[in-house]
């Protein structure tokens, strides 16, 4: 019998810790796919960060170094200019990257640091248990926005995408999400492309991924798909937002 | 090899390049600009990495992910800059990651001035971030020293892998002294702890969050080990003038150099005074404090603070109406006279 469907091998045997219907653990499986796929797993090394995904080391059978809360894009700087041929890529949820750590993105998109960065919004903090996070759509309730998020008090939700996608660093940056087959596909497509886009010393690439969280949005799995679709795309308009292709290769490895 | 006339800050840049940093992260703050001016020239020019970070929290989450990688590595700052850098340094003290981290002392709190300070010994030598994390800790006193206790910076590190902090000030890194470079020592650390991809083998990874408590206080508990090995092998002193002493003066770096003129002076009107400078201020020397206890009669304590180290002393000879201090904080360097006569006053 030939066998279609399996475990990636850089996939760890370990039950995931994540609550269930969370989009993270589609994201690390399909990370994993791709590594696998492109033969990569003896270069990779992932940074994973504060937040849901502090565990990442825990599943992702590559080498993998710990950010502070924010820092991922500083570390893997760091990690990337040391070992310039290999494939860095740090794992980042919506506080850690659009919060804590705008600064350490803004700056390492801007140096075109030739780095992948899998950005995980699910507009909540879901760690600690569902604050109010920068992406927090207007009028959601979270348990810091308890009447909804209000503009006037509160701000308005960051499209950080957007925002890199001004700087002139930045190469490659797609929004997806994973809430059906179709999305999760072009979701394995994206980070492909972000990882090809690296190993080609193109620049800074980003992917936002578009994640539900049932627990925190008080959902079951299914109508947090649906709110994905429904609600959360029509702030977060899911597509390529930047690509140059022809960005001048080998530019960032000395 | 030839003395070069050289500037304090940029002596450290030279020594880390000869040490063999190649990997070097800062943001620009007074006094210390021009460590990062030459790495920017110079580092690269050796074929090393040199990035202006956005910030001293960046600049030191840099080095984290540098040294992880196996790099030799460094970020320095002044007083701000390093309470922003200490997140990172408790960081690199969990995942127990070599590092130098430069202070060039200046006057606080808050954003305090620009001129010579020595008010972060607490911060520097008792953590300075969170959790139970110590750093080795060199105050030099002279550019020479600088250019020395660089190199070792580098070595004590990586023997014991966790960071260590030069801590001097604005005044030995704003000075020009002639230098003679020592040999650096071939680096010795082993691969087994870079991180650089797995290859075909097992991967492996680096962490500070360790949830399970039992397993947390086991790392704590082997961090402390590794203190007490520090504490028990490397503290480091000099002392001056103490043959006959039966005053004891304790200061280190600039103000060491301030309390040397000041023991000369105080020499000439017949005072037998001498001066201990602690070279390491953690690991304090407090064997070397606690063997005048019984020589001397008078102990004073000279700090450009309100006094930090002088509960390191109090701790070493016990609280004794013995001990004396004199402190100019603020950003204030006394001249050797005024400290002369603190020392006339108590002899």
């Amino acid at each position: 019998m030939k066998q279609v469907f399996t475990r990636p091998k850089s996939l760890k045997q370990a039950v995931f810790h994540y609550c269930p219907g969370c989009g993270h653990s589609i994201v690390h499986r399909l990370i994993c796919e791709v590594i696998d796929e492109m033969g990569i797993r003896g270069k990779t090394m992932g940074v994973p960060p504060a937040g849901c995904a502090v565990l990442a080391y825990n599943y992702f059978d590559v080498d993998m170094l710990e950010a502070p809360h924010g820092r991922g894009c500083a570390v893997a700087t760091g990690l990337k200019r040391v070992l310039p041929d290999r494939v860095i890529f740090s794992y980042q949820g919506d506080g850690d990257l659009a919060a804590i750590g705008t600064a350490e993105t803004f700056h390492a998109a801007n140096r075109g640091e030739n780095i992948t960065v899998f950005f995980i919004n699910n507009a909540v903090y879901g760690m600690t248990g569902g604050q109010m996070a920068p992406t927090t759509l207007l009028g959601q309730s979270t348990t810091t926005s308890p009447p909804g998020r209000n503009a006037l008090l509160d701000g308005h939700p960051v499209k950080m995408s957007e925002i890199l996608s001004h700087l002139d660093g930045t190469v490659y940056i797609e929004r997806c999400a994973v809430n059906s087959p179709a999305r999760i596909l072009q979701t394995k497509r994206a980070i492909r492309k972000s990882f090809t886009y690296q190993i080609e010393g193109r620049g800074f690439t980003l992917l936002e991924v578009l994640s539900h969280c049932p627990t925190n949005w008080k959902m079951t799995p299914v109508e947090s798909c649906k709110w994905v679709e429904e609600t959360m795309t029509r702030h977060y308009p899911l597509g390529v937002i930047k690509d140059i292709p022809g960005a001048e290769k080998g530019k960032k490895d000395k | 090899m030839n003395k070069i006339l050289i500037q304090g800050n940029r002596v450290i840049g030279e020594a880390a390049i000869r040490a063999g940093c190649r990997f070097y992260a800062g943001y620009p703050i007074t006094p210390q600009n021009e460590l990062t001016e030459y790495m920017a020239d110079n580092l690269r020019k050796a074929g090393g990495t040199f990035i202006q970070g956005e910030s001293e929290i960046a600049s030191v989450n840099m080095i984290l992910g540098a040294s992880a990688a196996g790099a030799r590595v460094m970020t320095s700052s002044s007083s701000p800059g390093i309470s922003l850098k200490q997140e990172g340094i408790s960081s690199m003290a969990a995942d127990e990651l070599p590092g130098v981290i430069v202070n060039m002392m200046r006057g606080g709190p808050g954003l305090g001035n620009i001129s010579p300070s020595q008010g972060d010994y607490f911060q520097a030598t008792k953590g300075g971030g969170h959790g139970d994390y110590r750093v080795i800790v060199l105050a030099p006193a002279s550019v020479q020293e600088l250019a020395d206790l660089t190199m070792d910076a580098f070595d004590l590190a990586d023997e014991y892998r966790n960071p260590v902090m030069i801590l001097a000030d604005g005044m030995i890194g704003q000075m020009m002294e002639p230098v003679l470079f020592k040999t650096p020592k071939p680096r010795s650390y082993s691969e087994k702890f870079h991180l650089r991809g797995c290859g075909e083998g097992k991967s492996k990874f680096i962490r500070g969050l360790i949830l399970d408590p039992l397993h947390e206080e086991e790392h704590n508990w082997k961090l402390h080990r590794k203190y007490k090995t520090i504490i028990a092998r490397e503290p480091r002193h000099e002392t001056f003038r103490t043959e006959d002493a039966d005053f004891l003066v304790i200061a280190y770096g600039t103000a060491a150099r301030v309390a040397k003129g000041a023991i000369k002076r105080a020499r000439e009107s017949g005072i037998r005074v001498g001066l201990l400078r602690p070279i390491t201020l953690w690991p304090f020397p407090s064997d070397a404090v606690r063997s005048f206890a019984g020589k001397a009669s008078k102990f004073l304590v000279f700090e450009m603070s309100t006094g930090q180290m002088l509960e390191d002393v109090q701790l070493a000879l016990g609280n004794s109406e013995k001990i004396h201090f004199y402190g100019r904080p603020g950003g204030v360097v006394p001249a050797p006279v005024e400290v002369a006569k603190i020392i006339a006053q108590h002899a």
